[in-house]
């Protein structure tokens, strides 16, 4: 490993940062959305139930033009942030974290929303008993009690957002130090004579960060189950 | 102190209960079936009555006609519940402590070890609820409904899911509290013999519908 090149050191760097950003900022819409599919009932709930998998479902291009659409310069949202916040996504890391948000989405959503329909809502009607109002039980109860599952979430979609590569490359194409991602550099050295050696190198890096997450996740839901039992 | 007049449709089931009482401890006394939890949650707020009035302490908490209900955690009641529901997250000092810190009110060291002494749970406040015997959860229920300082206690068949064994530890605590703690109880039970021992005034329900009212003689 002690031969890691500068370059593919720029592109795991620059992957942990994508992904990291992307699991924090996309973690409260995550909890939001999925206290909303556990425990309300709404007009056009499978819908929106829908459109969070989509991207699950969806050619990753497909998603990458999407996003280009609205979140390019000459898109709709991109180009009201871009004049009123000075936020640009297009052919930036930032753009990157917004594609890799947007496809590790359902990943997050998935373990929040199963740990939150496991919690016994009874326990929420003691907390109101006490005098707690409904948003002090969400946050003494309800979000204690599905931390594992938020944490087991964050770390699903960390992972898939390490690897993220189609809608990526669409989105904000593959610059060196700005957009090129583990994945889009495994992906230029490929095409190119003798970069075998560097893409095996990455390859085994993916491959840990992938095996890691998964381990953790799969801790994370065995606290839940001990946490909701009270030992 | 409670006055209760309402109708309720679930499903198939009518409830209609009116009564009004100020005694010590009211025994709400029926067969499984015959009404008396979804009482006891109406008065608590959890449920919703079709028609009528509710009113704790001279306060109306319901009143279908002027449009008031008033929620459950503005309510200032305290209720045990037949399976403790402890919070598993938090400790037993914690659970105890939860009602006083959702309420903003100032500790109050006295009254807190006073009911902790009175319900002997001094021992297990470092203890997770999971590690805890029916017995010892029920206790620590007992103790953190108390401590959130309510008007108005409901005891939704607290020793129902006990073993006659435990139901005889837990009773002597509850004859103290009666006498001790100077909170109005609701007392729900099946058991005649619990309730000859606790209430001081007896709402007989039948089907939905109350069909006795008053002292532990009429439970015959």
């Amino acid at each position: 490993m002690s031969d890691i090149s500068p370059a593919e050191w720029t592109a795991i760097l620059l992957s942990l940062r994508v992904a990291i950003i992307a699991t924090l900022v996309a973690t409260p819409f995550g909890i939001a959305l999925a206290w909303l599919l556990a425990r309300r009932d709404f007009w056009g709930k499978s819908l929106l139930d829908a459109l969070v998998h989509l991207p699950l479902v969806l050619p990753p291009v497909v998603t990458g033009y999407l996003l280009l659409l609205t979140f390019g310069r000459r898109g709709l949202v991109g180009g009201f942030l871009a004049d009123h916040l000075g936020i640009v996504f297009s052919f930036r890391w930032t753009g990157a974290a917004l594609a890799c948000g947007v496809m590790s989405f359902p990943l997050l959503v998935r373990p929040i929303r199963l740990s939150i329909e496991a919690i016994d809502r009874r326990l929420e009607q003691a907390a109101e008993t006490l005098g707690a109002a409904p948003w002090k039980v969400f946050f003494t109860v309800t979000l204690p009690l599905a931390l594992p599952g938020v944490l087991a979430g964050m770390v699903l979609g960390f992972a898939k957002a390490i690897g993220e590569f189609g809608a990526t490359i669409t989105f904000v194409s593959n610059i060196p130090g700005e957009t090129q991602t583990i994945s889009s550099a495994i992906y230029s050295l490929i095409q190119t004579p003798d970069g075998d050696a560097a893409a095996g190198r990455l390859v085994i890096v993916s491959i840990a960060l992938a095996i890691g997450a998964l381990i953790a996740a799969e801790w994370f839901a065995r606290r839940a189950t001990q946490r909701l039992h009270g030992n | 102190m409670l006055r209760v007049d309402v109708e309720k449709q679930l499903g198939e089931f009518s409830l209609s209960a009116s009564f009004s009482s100020e005694g010590r401890v009211i025994g709400l006394f029926g067969a499984s079936g015959a009404g008396k939890s979804s009482l006891v949650n109406m008065i608590a707020g959890l449920l919703r009555p079709d028609r009528g009035t509710i009113a704790i302490d001279g306060e109306t908490v319901d009143d279908t006609a002027a449009g008031i209900h008033v929620p459950t955690y503005r309510r200032r009641i305290g209720y045990v519940f037949q399976d403790a529901r402890l919070f598993p997250h938090l400790s037993v000092a914690q659970n105890l402590d939860y009602g006083r810190r959702m309420n903003g009110l100032a500790p109050d060291p006295a009254q807190h070890k006073r009911i902790i002494d009175l319900l002997d749970i001094g021992a297990l406040v470092d203890r997770r609820p999971g590690k805890l015997s029916g017995g010892e959860r029920q206790r620590v229920a007992l103790g953190r409904a108390l401590l959130s300082k309510p008007r108005l206690l409901l005891l939704d068949e607290p020793l129902g899911a006990l073993d006659e064994g435990r139901k005889l530890e837990i009773l002597p605590y509850l004859v103290r509290l009666r006498d001790e703690a100077n909170v109005p109880m609701v007392y729900v039970s099946h058991d005649v013999a619990e309730l000859r021992q606790l209430a001081t005034q007896i709402v007989m329900l039948k089907q939905g519908r109350v069909t006795s009212l008053g002292g532990v003689k009429v439970l015959t």
